[in-house]
């Protein structure tokens, strides 16, 4: 297998094992532990109203834990599909690299180890703690995680070299049958990916005009009613500052995860577009798979908008967009394990040289 | 290769290692920290509130705000990094499929790498300054990335719809 394919299957295998776990993670321990940190965030302002400052601290300790355990499992499910993005665009640079096919594929292997490391160090954090740890506030499972970030990171430092020596040395690329492409189904990709990646621009922008500074402000206000409150002895006020924060902290998530959601599926739709030359399927089921694939994607972020105003529902349709959009891909990479290899084999370098015809 | 798929995907993988090699400073270096400040600032605000301490309950709250709007920045600027410096890249490898001449592409090409630089640059000085230049910068950055971004669509529009009348 070369090293283009090896990143692909790899790069795909990684988005749909973020994919999966951010589904898991959303329907079995988000809404769940978003819950407890509400409780304890509660039971802190209860103790405040109670004087009881031991109290106060145990219950930030809690609700510090629910956070960090929050907050690793979301950097868990990014990172995988991040490292899955980065992946393939590797696999489409490929013929741009001057290595030989045997670094090239090297550096596929040190790419996945490090992209595999990092999810899976993030993940065990909070299990893992600071147990055995030589440092004061990082622990082993950290450590890991930060080796295999800084795999990934020297790799792609090479990648970049790899393109400098071939742009340097004036190499002309193989003709590329991937590139070359202009299938039907790659241009539905393409252009409904960059039209999903605009979505999201416009959307972020849209949100960092009109409501970021204000949420920020409200954060901050809510916060300062609830210690205020507590102070003062007034339950009421402490009350409504509580669940006012719990709709603010809903309102900031469902914004960045739909802004997020659009710009990430839009150039996953663009990354795909490259590769349907290797996916081994009929073009008819291609065309389908394109159009299931950009359905789930705009269906996503609309339905996690949406969520504040409709709950469950727009969730539970949100939950379904994630998993037609798994189920394209899913079919994608099967299609790309029947491929057998003959692109691969007009895009080998000439024996000896070390650099791409 | 033309000079704007050159400057996409070289300026992308340049983008891209700088934003890898923040976070991995960040997360090694500041992070952790970061996050404790955070934490101890807000319960050091309520445990004031149970003190009847009104002023470090005030002096808890501002050091909260102050480290959660650096925190998030901080964040923001690892993520936006990366992700445009993905798109940058990606809209390399396809920008063959944008039906300008090259001066035009080149151009576009340009926007787009300024703007993906600058943006997150302008968010990161927020956190050096809370006055109106960072924030005009990471309007300028973002304003460049969607101009560029719309006309390199309209680039792979035009080219579908020539392609469409033959």
């Amino acid at each position: 297998m070369s090293g283009r394919r090896l990143l692909l299957l790899g790069g795909i295998g990684l988005i749909l094992s973020g994919m999966f776990f951010g589904d898991i993670f959303a329907v079995f321990t988000l809404h769940q532990n978003a819950a407890q940190v509400e409780t304890s965030l509660a039971a802190a302002a209860d103790a405040a109203l109670a004087g009881n400052r031991q109290a106060v601290l145990a219950d930030f300790q809690n609700a510090g834990a629910f956070l960090e355990n929050r907050g690793t499992k979301v950097d868990t499910h990014v990172h995988m599909i991040d490292f899955g993005y980065l992946a393939l665009m590797l696999a489409i640079l490929q013929p741009w690299l001057a290595f030989t096919e045997g670094a090239k594929k090297r550096l596929a292997w040190a790419f996945l180890t490090g992209a595999w490391l990092l999810p899976v160090g993030v993940y065990l954090i909070h299990y893992v703690g600071l147990a055995h740890s030589p440092m004061k506030a990082i622990g082993w499972a950290s450590i890991a995680a930060d080796f295999g970030g800084l795999l990934v990171l020297i790799v792609t430092f090479v990648c970049l070299l790899g393109l400098w020596k071939h742009f340097r040395g004036k190499l002309t690329s193989p003709p590329d049958a991937l590139l070359a492409d202009r299938s039907m189904e790659g241009r539905m990709l393409f252009a409904g990916g960059i039209a999903l990646v605009l979505l999201g621009f416009f959307h972020g922008a849209y949100y960092a005009a009109t409501d970021l500074y204000r949420h920020e402000a409200q954060d901050y206000s809510l916060l300062a009613q609830m210690s205020a409150g507590a102070a003062a002895g007034a339950r009421d006020v402490v009350d409504q500052a509580l669940g006012d924060y719990g709709q603010l902290q809903g309102a900031k998530a469902v914004n960045i995860a739909a802004h997020a959601h659009s710009i990430e599926f839009g150039l996953l739709a663009i990354m795909l577009a490259f590769f349907q030359p290797y996916v081994r399927l009929a073009a008819s089921w291609k065309r389908r798979l394109a159009g299931v694939l950009l359905l789930g994607s705009l269906l996503l972020p609309v339905c996690v908008l949406l969520e504040m105003k409709f709950g469950l529902v727009a969730g539970g349709l949100a939950d379904f967009a994630g998993l037609v959009i798994i189920f394209a891909l899913l079919a994608t990479w099967i299609g790309i394990l029947r491929y057998t290899g003959e692109l691969d084999a007009s895009v080998r370098p000439v024996a000896g040289s070390g650099a791409p015809r | 290769m033309s000079g704007s798929r050159r400057l996409l995907i070289v300026g992308g993988i340049a983008l891209a290692v700088w934003g890898m090699g923040y976070g991995l400073w960040y997360a090694v270096f500041a992070e952790h920290q970061a996050l404790d400040n955070i934490g101890a600032s807000l319960a050091g605000s309520f445990a004031a509130a149970a003190d009847r301490n009104p002023a470090g309950r005030e002096a808890s709250l501002e050091q909260y705000r102050e480290a959660k709007y650096i925190y998030d920045r901080q964040v923001d600027v690892h993520g936006h990094w990366i992700g445009l410096a993905m798109l940058l890249v990606v809209l390399g490898i396809g920008f063959d499929r944008v039906n300008f001449s090259e001066r035009l592409k080149l151009f576009l090409a340009l926007g787009l790498l300024l703007g993906a630089v600058i943006f997150p640059l302008g968010v990161l000085l927020q956190t050096i300054s809370h006055g109106l230049l960072p924030r005009a910068i990471a309007i300028a950055g973002s304003a460049f990335v969607i101009a560029a971004l719309l006309g390199s669509a309209a680039g792979v529009v035009a080219r579908e719809s020539a392609r469409g009348a033959r």
